[in-house]
């Protein structure tokens, strides 16, 4: 019963963007879209020919599959709770966050293979929202690292708990988590962040690079991003919230509702919250990693 | 010894020989490197692998110093890149000087002799003539290009610069007894000479103010050696140093972290900031070579406070890091020289589009950029995560503050860079030309090709094979770290299990990447494919003009980090009813250039002149000078 989270994580990933516009659709007094419309929106993409920019090479068709591969391959280092991930070994901390860099780096050289200036632009936010989330997220890591001693994913997730929480330098553990939600959801492209559901191309981010994409190639950047968002999130409910039953099948159980509930609060946000004025994003992930070192300083004392 | 001594002297030679060899002066002065290179290299592996030779010896004619030389792993861990990439970017060199350059291949061969000679000299004197036939030799290839004003400049900073270090180093050796002796005293003072003679060379900020304009000015092929190699001999010289000065106190390790942090994020920001291909990729020498000092400080941290895993990951990551950027940035300056011999720019924001005219060279450009980057599987990541866990070990082990600088700034590194390269990346060679000449751009020839595939092919193998390149690089780590091999060995688990991993998992996302492509391939097989124009929100007319440029790219990260950049801006905008045109140009200065030395030279310069009211022509007044000095001499004779 080992290493199931990578399985659940592929079959499961595309159901939190679903839960996460059902949420929005309450809030606004709608119905909304089924909980499953992200899978048949996938299966219409695969099922679709492609159109593709003259300008581009085959750096553009490149792109979705190397993204997809490094995501997948970082929730391979993921555990969900006490489920333990597939992979897992000292300092398996810097590759997860190094296999973001590389889908992400293929996200913005796809994008400014078209050409194109709205996607430059995209890419160039991207880039600039990307180079203070990697400090924030590798600080609040270190600091987990220094409160429990261990130095892989699976390792840390077993030793934090709630009894880690009341124990000295458990204060650490809210700001922490503090600081990886605020990662999560600008590595996701979300609400303080980006607004994925912006129709105008001059205040997208992350939808605006991806606008060239079509069929297939565009299925494997919504699987990509719906698996993103699951492997941060399960970073967050790991620090936050982890479920620790004894049994792995509950585990597994209560490491994918935690994500649902996850979603319901992304859901929530997205409903109350406006986004950032663009210039706004770097004061906020300085918050951020404010919040991570922080956290570094109040766990330095401990044994 | 012999192999060695004749990789030397077959340099030498065959540089001599090419600079009275007309025509065929690229033949001989690339055949001579590579010859050179096959000699020196199997020695180097034997010494590596504890077999060295025994030091040697031989009679020298000068009253002071003596010829000895020896080679052990430290030297051979550096002297194995400097013989491969001056051999690569040799076969490069031939195809991309062609026939012009000939005098150069003297100074090339003799530059790659004499960083040879340095690694390998054990006598202080041999040393700094080493040194100093380096710097010359490197000097007059800066200034190859010498009908043009700005390598006369950066020709000139470049020769003050390693003069000044050169001085450090001077005193530094008469406190070593004039060789690699162990100091008596002042240790510390050592150390700090070394850091400054030696960082002068590597590139530390603020002393790296030469290595933006010197490595742009040199043909590609010696900025890829000089990026590459030559600065790596300034690390060797630091290391070479600590090994004499026994145990390091911890804050030895803290000044390295500091200055490696500093040198790490100020050198990615500037690279940011600027638009010259070549000028960028210089920049992000001063950041690897800040990332370098980090893992060496990380090092010594470890070892001040009796950690060997913290000292083998400090000491190995920090090794590896100039193996990995010798291997990478010689790799991103030979294609930056392919473009700028096809494109005849290096300004970023009027090429673009390369990757359909030069498929090549634009895939070797990307392998170098995502290594550079740090990204797995390829080499930069294997010795960043090396550097990373140190940082996340000492953090377990007490050293919260020291561990949580090394991974804080890695990461903010990493990301900047990654900014600065798809910048890099995309802008020369994605979307559409910016202007006529790289629309006509023609890919490069067979040796210049063949030598970028091979630097490519090296780093994707030593990605792939990290724990094997750390187990044959520990010997020189236990040397530098000056713990013995027995107790490493007992943590070498402790690194090499994470890097075992790390392979296995950059060759299964190698793997999904194969076979998502597959799926792709499979899903689109007998579907409509077509081809269209660039979605513009409906604009039907799209010119590659209208692409985001290499400026306004980094600009949100520039205006970010205004404080320590002082980027300066330049627009003339459209003005009136029916605007002409309109203008923006950026340019971003070197802060410590601007801020440090101008002001300080300019004083020297006014405090210099000072001294003229002594220089007025009297020759009575000489005269007396002359009577004066005898006059003080004769009273302390006598005294």
């Amino acid at each position: 019963m080992t290493a199931l989270h990578l399985p659940l994580a592929l079959a499961g990933a595309p159901l939190l963007k679903g839960v996460i516009n059902r949420t929005k659709a309450f809030y606004a007094g709608r119905t909304g879209q089924p909980v499953l419309q992200p899978y048949h929106d996938l299966a219409r993409l695969l099922r679709k020919g492609a159109v593709y920019s003259k300008t581009t090479t085959w750096l553009f068709r490149a792109g979705p599959v190397v993204s997809l591969a490094s995501t997948m391959a970082a929730i391979a280092l993921l555990p969900l709770g006490a489920v333990p991930a597939l992979v897992s070994f000292r300092g398996d901390i810097v590759l997860f966050a190094y296999f973001l860099g590389l889908g992400r780096f293929f996200t913005i050289c796809a994008a400014l293979d078209t050409g194109s200036a709205f996607e430059g632009m995209g890419a160039s936010r991207e880039a600039w929202f990307s180079a203070l989330t990697e400090p924030v997220l590798l600080l609040g890591l270190a600091a987990m690292v220094k409160l429990t001693g261990e130095l892989s994913l699976t390792d840390l997730a077993a030793s934090l708990g709630p009894q880690a929480m009341l124990e000295p330098g458990g204060a650490a553990i809210l700001l922490v988590a503090a600081s990886l939600a605020a990662t999560a959801l600008a590595e996701n492209s979300r609400i303080p962040f980006d607004d994925p559901a912006t129709h105008l191309e001059l205040t997208m981010v992350h939808e605006v690079m991806v606008l060239d994409h079509s069929g297939p190639d565009f299925g494997f950047i919504e699987y990509a991003s719906s698996l993103k968002l699951w492997a941060l999130g399960s970073l967050v409910m790991g620090v936050l919230l982890p479920v620790k039953t004894g049994s792995q099948g509950f585990d597994l159980l209560a490491g994918g509702s935690s994500l649902a509930a996850l979603a319901v609060g992304v859901g929530v946000v997205e409903s109350v919250m406006a986004r950032l004025r663009l210039t706004r994003v770097s004061h906020y992930l300085a918050g951020a990693a404010a919040f991570s070192v922080l956290a570094l300083m109040i766990v330095q004392g401990n044994p | 010894m012999t192999p060695l001594l004749v990789c030397a002297a077959v340099l030498v030679l065959s540089g001599a020989l090419a600079a009275v060899s007309g025509r065929h002066a690229r033949l001989v002065g690339a055949l001579g490197a590579v010859a050179g290179a096959l000699a020196g290299i199997p020695p180097a592996f034997l010494a590596l692998a504890g077999r060295g030779p025994e030091p040697l010896t031989l009679a020298w004619g000068l009253p002071i110093g003596a010829f000895s030389v020896g080679l052990d792993p430290l030297s051979a861990f550096f002297l194995v890149p400097i013989l491969a990439l001056t051999a690569a970017a040799a076969v490069y060199g031939t195809g991309y000087l062609g026939l012009r350059g000939r005098g150069s291949w003297f100074f090339y061969n003799m530059l790659t002799a004499s960083m040879v000679l340095v690694t390998a000299a054990r006598d202080g004197v041999l040393f700094l003539f080493a040194w100093e036939a380096m710097s010359l030799a490197s000097y007059f290839l800066v200034t190859f290009e010498d009908d043009q004003e700005s390598a006369r400049q950066a020709g000139l900073t470049y020769l003050i610069a390693s003069h000044l270090g050169t001085a450090f180093l001077l005193i530094m050796f008469a406190l070593l007894d004039m060789g690699w002796n162990p100091p008596r005293t002042h240790a510390a003072a050592v150390f700090l000479l070394a850091l400054a003679g030696f960082g002068a060379k590597a590139g530390f900020i603020p002393l790296h103010v030469w290595l933006p304009d010197a490595h742009p000015a040199a043909p590609s092929h010696v900025s890829a050696v000089m990026s590459g190699v030559m600065i790596k001999t300034g690390i060797y010289g630091l290391l070479r140093v600590l090994t004499l000065l026994g145990a390091p106190p911890a804050w030895w390790g803290w000044l390295l972290i500091a200055v490696g942090s500093t040198s790490g994020v100020l050198g990615v920001l500037l690279a940011l900031a600027q638009h010259d291909l070549k000028r960028l990729l210089a920049y992000h020498s001063v950041e690897n070579i800040g990332i370098i000092a980090l893992g060496i400080g990380t090092g010594l941290v470890g070892t001040a406070s009796n950690s060997p895993t913290v000292a083998l990951l400090g000491f190995g990551g920090a090794l590896l890091h100039v193996l990995n950027h010798a291997l990478f940035k010689g790799l991103l300056f030979l294609a930056a020289g392919s473009v700028l011999h096809a494109a005849g720019t290096r300004d970023m924001e009027r090429l673009g589009g390369l990757m359909k005219r030069m498929p090549w060279t634009g895939a070797a450009f990307l392998t170098g950029a995502a290594a550079i980057c740090g990204l797995p599987p390829l080499n930069g990541f294997v010795s960043e995560f090396l550097i990373f866990l140190g940082g996340l070990t000492a953090v377990t082990q007490g050293r919260a503050v020291c561990g949580g600088v090394v991974v804080g700034s890695l990461a903010l590194i990493g990301g900047l860079a990654l900014a600065c390269f798809t910048k890099a990346f995309g802008v020369v060679f994605l979307g559409g030309p910016r202007s006529e000449r790289p629309a006509n751009a023609e890919e490069a020839g067979p040796a210049m090709l063949l030598s970028m595939a091979v630097l490519a092919g090296a780093c994707l193998l030593i990605g792939l094979s990290g724990p094997f390149v750390l187990r044959w690089s520990l010997g020189a780590v236990a040397q530098a770290s000056g713990i013995p091999a027995r107790s490493l060995e007992s943590v070498l688990q402790d690194a090499l299990a994470p890097l075992m991993a790390v392979s296995a998992c950059g060759a299964g996302l190698l793997a999904a990447i194969v076979a998502l492509a597959a799926l792709r391939a499979w899903l689109l097989s007998g579907r409509e494919v077509r081809q269209a124009l660039t979605w513009d929100c409906g604009y039907a007319a799209p010119t590659s003009r209208m692409q985001y440029t290499a400026s306004s790219f980094a600009q949100p990260i520039v205006s970010l980090f205004a404080p320590w950049l002082r980027t300066r801006e330049r627009a003339d905008g459209p003005d009136g009813y029916f605007p002409s045109g309109a203008r923006f140009s950026t340019e971003t200065p070197d802060l410590c250039r601007e801020g440090i030395y101008e002001p300080a030279f300019h004083w020297l310069l006014k405090g210099a002149l000072r001294m003229r009211v002594l220089q007025h022509g009297r020759v009575q007044a000489y005269v007396l000078y002359i009577a004066l000095t005898l006059l003080v001499l004769l009273g302390w004779r006598l005294k």
